[in-house]
């Protein structure tokens, strides 16, 4: 019974309309956010794909039925349900499932890794440029320019060549192609807000530039970045298997799902499986991701925050 | 705001415009009964210069576009070479002159007449331009300077090569029917000449010979298209049009095979074939080539130049089980460095997996625990397959192998400078004769790092073949062909034991083509695939 | 900061004439242009030095001798310093000449010429399906937030979006072409159809048109719609999904209340004053998705043996084909400057503030 009550206290807490302290003012907000996130069926799947995603990462070992590297040639291409091996055997007789299960450990470093720091990057150039103006945004924009007008291939590869083949400096690569797309879109949004007669406020209130960036432009561009941030992930996963198929990316026998498509992809027609199974591993995942993208943005979009 | 408007405009046409696509005729017949349709990766292709090309695509186009002076029957290379410009040819006393009667009547697709003129022309071209391939006519001694004595048109008729030494007619006769052998129309290939390059550039575009097809467009990476030469001597090809369309996808071109739309498949793999197995409108053509795949151990590593390291991996690789599996269909078990079907062919597999015996040998050599070595690989699915399933078997003997991928020019750097341990490759023979694997795989006249052999697979191996290389050079010389075939053989057993290489495999291609195909060769081990002789 | 109405950016722009300023203006932005090229150049040049890929080897071969290799070395001007080479080339491409491709043995801008259309011209299809359907959809899924049409149309997006391209790309084969029959096969047209009508602009549909060849337009339609759709829906997916988010925030503005109140039809509100505001972030949007497709999508070119400049430009960085990637990548960001440029013009015809 006092775990009831305790719940209950904890729920009254987090639902009271006068805060006592910052954090439970913070607590609150992501209380709503979470009943919120709950409240539409789609992002809240999208959340469920992603915690399978981790949880898979995390007890990969406990999960994967077999060694994700053991070979068995006599049973190569084993169909999916035959010779034990639950969504079949790949070109060198390896349990695919295992072999995904471990993949997803890779596919959340990668993922992890880019979202912290293209991102980032992005919308500090960005925000910058669009609320300093002048020389400052011509020079930024210009390095956003250059970097934008590569084709994203040639820039990642050629930082993959000059730092060493390996997944870390593949995303390190793909990191420095993403940015750019970030940092132009929070200067559009930049440039719709800063004339707006709420930042004249916070500025004759004497708030300094930085300030004013930080604390209040950041947040409004925030919900475009993360759409796009989550529309981006199925691609960069996608990037990172293109690499590896250049070489550049995960090195065999890493049970890199991108890699595993286009070891695969040769017998699409007849053994479907090679390919399709990590196919639907990205497929998932990338919706999750989408799904999920999709929903927070209605969530942490402050300029409507009806409720 | 005229934008919504435009759009739902836009809209609308579309919303008409997509039913209608799906109401076109799905009129996809096959290919028309005069012109063959081929899908093959041809982005190996960077020159139609036959005195410049080295690739298998180059080696392709040649047969179909030039003549040499000697030539093999492309459907029965059994028979060996014949006549071709050459009508008949002598060998003098000492071995050193060769005299060739050139054929009458014979023309160039530009109808110029082919002249022993031409002939002097093309093969010193291919030794005044220094392209890659020149090393299999300047073997005979042949420079820029000699040339006025070595490669001589003595009348319109007769034309006289001269070597530096006495070699195996088989052999000079066998060069003879290579790429870089093809004959040119030198008149035509002179007018093109820019600043003195004797028409490189121009002939890197353009065709200028006197073989079944001359060249219509050459599009990289997209198609090549050649077509009769109403001039030919052995008879106008049946196919008054061949086009070799570029597709990289082998589950593309499967699909285009069974459409109809190409008639000739040229890189299935084995489970297209196995697919395709019960399609009437379609057959396979499988062919002997000539590609070998090996792995080889640096010999200036110093755990990979220990003798009983070197046996051990040899019987780490589990031969029959690659063969069976992943390679089924595309390679046969080989363990020499003669493709089967060259003279002095060596049939022996001394070696298969043998997990006991070679931990017994690593212990001998004092690495009972194993080691960590690394691979480099070129980015190319059948040879990572390769590469993962020796790591497998490396494992067992506790060798942590690592693999390094690549793409193929930045492996193929590294192999050339040394900088590597164990490389897993492929050599395809360059002319129908042993010396041209023989020469890479066991002559090494000096292994110093400064010598820069790179053209040699001994020495980018840093093997220095002591005794091979003399015995090498003694075999090419030979001019009983019995003797000869019989040193070969010998050579091949001794480095099976010795040499840092261990042979697995050699190539067997299977096509894909349309039922009514007839007549098309794939080359077999000797030479590039032909398409004169093709009917459907 | 004393006065917040005018900045002394703007005081500056009120002393001089319009005239004045428009040259001014129209200087800063050729300055950027170049200094954009300038940059895109330099950078690219750098990048092939450092790539331990070989140029050499890619035009010798495997059995080259090293007197070979050393003489294709000074050939290719490998032998002089980076800079010397770097302004060798700069000059070059002043001069209208970006060189040999050692791949295909032409001039790259021939080569330019032949694969940029074939892109062009499945982008341009591609962006125009993601346009006229994703933005569409988008506003439709905003004013009906949260409800089942909203929840579709996302969905549909999302699940698109969410495909590997190279395994949809050949089911999509597998069903259209192979079983179907509906869509042509690989390539831009059936064999026997190449290079029948004469080439203007590289792009067959254009061509086709222009002597109004209808057998070889629906031929080239039934090739390209295939690729141009999978391209398209990935574009739609994301045009509608950025048109949804920026409807969203129009709608909860306080001036669409304002037009609803004083009584404008629901169409007018969203089709004309609502969706009019969110052009510039679309545009950018659009701008940004048009230019990545114009870089060509390598994968997708592999597979429907398209050959455009996607490919073009990979199979030259492997190579370490260097005039060839340099040629590329000075189009790529031609076509990304442009765009941008243009982009910028739309603004302003837009957006009546911005100006």
């Amino acid at each position: 019974m006092s775990e009831q009550t305790e719940l209950s206290g904890l729920k009254a807490w987090l639902s009271t309309d006068v805060p006592a302290s910052r954090f439970q003012a913070k607590s609150i907000q992501f209380y709503l956010g979470w009943l919120k996130l709950v409240s539409n069926p789609l992002a809240f799947l999208g959340f469920l794909i992603l915690l399978v995603l981790v949880f898979c990462a995390m007890f990969a070992p406990f999960l994967a039925p077999v060694d994700p590297l053991t070979q068995d040639l006599a049973k190569r291409l084993s169909p999916p349900g035959v010779n034990g091996y639950l969504l079949g055997s790949d070109e060198l007789g390896r349990d695919i499932l295992s072999r995904i299960i471990y993949g997803s450990r890779i596919t959340l470093f990668i993922v992890t890794l880019v979202a912290v720091t293209a991102p980032v990057f992005g919308l500090l150039v960005g925000t910058f440029a669009g609320y300093l103006g002048g020389w400052i945004d011509e020079v930024l924009m210009r390095v956003t320019d250059i970097f934008l007008a590569f084709p994203k291939l040639v820039l990642a590869l050629a930082f993959v060549a000059a730092l060493g083949a390996g997944i870390e400096n593949a995303i390190l690569a793909i990191s420095i192609t993403a940015w750019p797309a970030y940092a132009r879109i929070a200067r559009a949004e930049t440039l719709t807000i800063r004339n707006s007669d709420f930042i004249s406020a916070v500025r004759l209130q004497g708030a300094g530039t930085l300030h004013i960036i930080v604390r209040h432009i950041w947040p409004l561009c925030l919900s475009s970045i993360i759409v796009r941030m989550t529309l981006d992930m199925a691609g960069i996963i996608l990037t990172a298997a293109g690499l590896g198929f250049l070489g550049l990316g995960a090195q065999p026998p890493m049970p890199e799902w991108g890699a595993m498509i286009s070891a695969g992809r040769k017998f699409i027609l007849d053994q479907w499986w090679v390919a399709t199974m990590p196919g639907l591993a990205i497929f998932i995942v990338s919706l999750g991701f989408n799904l999920l993208g999709d929903g927070l943005r209605d969530i942490l979009d402050p300029k409507k925050s009806k409720s | 705001m005229l934008f919504g408007k435009t759009i739902a405009a836009l809209s609308l046409t579309t919303a008409l415009v997509m039913p209608m696509i799906g109401a076109i005729p799905a009129a996809y017949a096959e290919t028309p009964p005069n012109m063959l349709v081929v899908a093959h990766r041809i982005d190996d292709l960077i020159s139609l210069d036959p005195q410049e090309m080295f690739e298998f695509s180059g080696t392709d186009y040649a047969n179909s576009v030039y003549q040499t002076l000697v030539d093999y029957d492309d459907l029965d290379f059994s028979k060996g070479f014949g006549p071709s410009i050459a009508s008949s040819w002598e060998i003098s006393e000492d071995g050193k002159t060769y005299t060739f009667k050139i054929a009458e009547g014979l023309k160039f697709a530009s109808g110029n007449p082919v002249t022993a003129k031409d002939v002097e022309f093309s093969l010193r071209r291919a030794i005044l331009l220094k392209k890659t391939p020149s090393f299999i006519l300047t073997q005979f001694g042949f420079t820029e300077e000699n040339l006025d004595e070595t490669l001589v048109a003595k009348d319109d008729s007769t034309f006289v090569l001269v070597s530096d030494k006495k070699y195996a007619p088989s052999f000079v006769l066998n060069c003879m029917t290579s790429a870089i052998a093809s004959i040119v129309d030198s008149k035509l290939v002179m007018e093109n000449e820019v600043d003195g390059d004797l028409g490189n550039a121009w002939l890197k575009t353009n065709s200028a010979g006197s073989g079944a097809f001359k060249l219509t467009s050459w599009k990289p990476n997209e198609s090549l298209t050649i077509e009769a030469n109403p001039n030919f001597s052995e008879g106008v090809p049946a196919m008054k049009r061949v086009i070799i369309r570029h597709i990289p996808e082998s589950a593309s071109q499967r699909l285009l095979l069974e459409k109809g739309d190409v008639d000739i498949a040229r890189n299935l793999t084995p489970e297209d074939v196995a697919g395709l197995s019960g399609n009437e409108d379609v057959k396979i053509a499988t062919d002997m080539r000539g590609r070998i795949m090996y792995i080889s151990m640096n010999q200036s590593d110093e755990i990979l130049s220990n003798p009983k390291v070197v046996e051990a991996v040899k019987y780490l690789i589990d031969y029959e089980g690659m063969a069976n599996s992943f390679l089924k269909g595309q390679y046969v078990v080989h363990q020499a460095f003669l493709p089967l079907s060259y003279l002095g062919e060596l049939k022996d597999k001394p070696f298969k997996l043998d997990i006991e015996k070679a931990k017994a040998l690593l212990a001998e050599a004092g690495y009972a625990d194993g080691f960590d070595v690394e691979f480099i690989v070129r980015t190319e699915q059948d040879r990572l397959d390769i590469a993962q399933a020796l790591q497998n078997n490396f494992a067992q003997v506790g060798i942590n192998a690592s693999i390094v991928q690549g793409t193929g020019k930045e492996t193929l750097g590294k192999y050339r400078a040394r900088d590597f341990q164990i490389y897993v490759g492929a050599w395809g023979p360059d002319y129908p004769d042993p010396q041209t694997n023989a020469d890479t795989f066991t002559h090494n006249p000096d292994n110093s790092i400064e010598a820069k052999l790179t053209g040699k697979l001994a020495w980018r191996n840093a093997w220095a073949a002591e005794g091979f290389t003399e015995r090498t050079e003694a075999a090419v010389q030979e001019s009983d062909t019995a003797k000869r075939a019989e040193m070969y053989v010998q050579l091949q057993e001794d480095f099976q034991k010795e040499a840092p290489f261990a042979i697995m495999f050699q190539k067997t291609e299977q096509n894909g083509l349309g039922a009514s195909v007839e007549g098309f060769s794939m080359g077999a081990a000797i030479t590039g695939s032909y398409y004169g002789k093709v009917t459907k | 900061m004393t006065s917040v109405d005018i900045t002394p950016e703007a005081r500056r722009r009120k002393a001089a004439s319009p005239f004045v300023r428009r040259i001014k203006r129209l200087g800063v932005v050729l300055f950027s242009i170049l200094a954009t090229l300038f940059g895109l150049l330099f950078v690219t040049f750098l990048i092939a030095r450092v790539m331990p890929i070989d140029p050499v080897l890619a035009v010798v071969g495997e059995r080259a001798s090293n007197e070979i290799y050393e003489a294709a070395y000074k050939q290719l001007g490998l032998d002089k310093p980076l800079v010397v080479q770097f302004f060798y080339y700069v000059w070059d491409v002043i001069t209208g000449d970006f060189g040999m491709s050692t791949l295909t043995a032409r001039p790259v801008l021939q080569d330019i010429a032949r694969v940029f259309p074939a892109t062009l011209e499945l982008a341009t299809l591609a962006t125009i399906i993601g346009v006229v359907l994703g933005i569409p959809a988008g506003v439709i899924a905003a004013v009906n937030e949260g409800r089942w049409q909203d929840q579709i149309l996302r969905f549909i997006g999302l699940f698109g979006y969410s495909m590997p391209i190279f395994w949809i790309g050949l089911i999509g084969l597998l069903i259209f072409y192979g079983k179907l029959g509906w869509v042509g096969g690989p390539g831009r047209l059936d064999i026997y159809y190449v290079d029948i009508v004469p080439s203007v602009t590289g792009m067959i549909l254009i061509d086709s048109l222009i002597v109004r060849d209808w057998t070889i337009f629906w031929n080239a339609v039934s090739h390209i719609i295939l690729p141009a759709s999978i391209l398209g829906y990935y574009s739609l997916a994301y045009i509608s999904r950025m048109t949804r988010s920026f409807m969203l925030e129009q709608l909860g503005q306080e001036y669409i209340t304002t037009a609803r109140v004083k009584g404008l039809s629901e169409t007018k509100v969203i089709w004309r004053h609502a969706l009019g505001n969110v052009m510039i972030p679309l545009i950018t949007v659009i701008v940004l998705s048009y230019a990545t497709l114009l870089e060509g999508s390598v994968l997708t070119e592999v597979i429907f043996a398209w050959p455009g400049l996607g490919n073009y430009i990979t199979n030259a960085l492997l190579s370490a084909d260097m005039n060839a990637v340099l040629g590329g990548t000075v189009i790529v960001g031609l076509v990304f400057v442009g765009l941008n440029l243009l982009s910028d013009i739309l603004y302003k015809f837009v957006d009546p503030r911005a100006r």
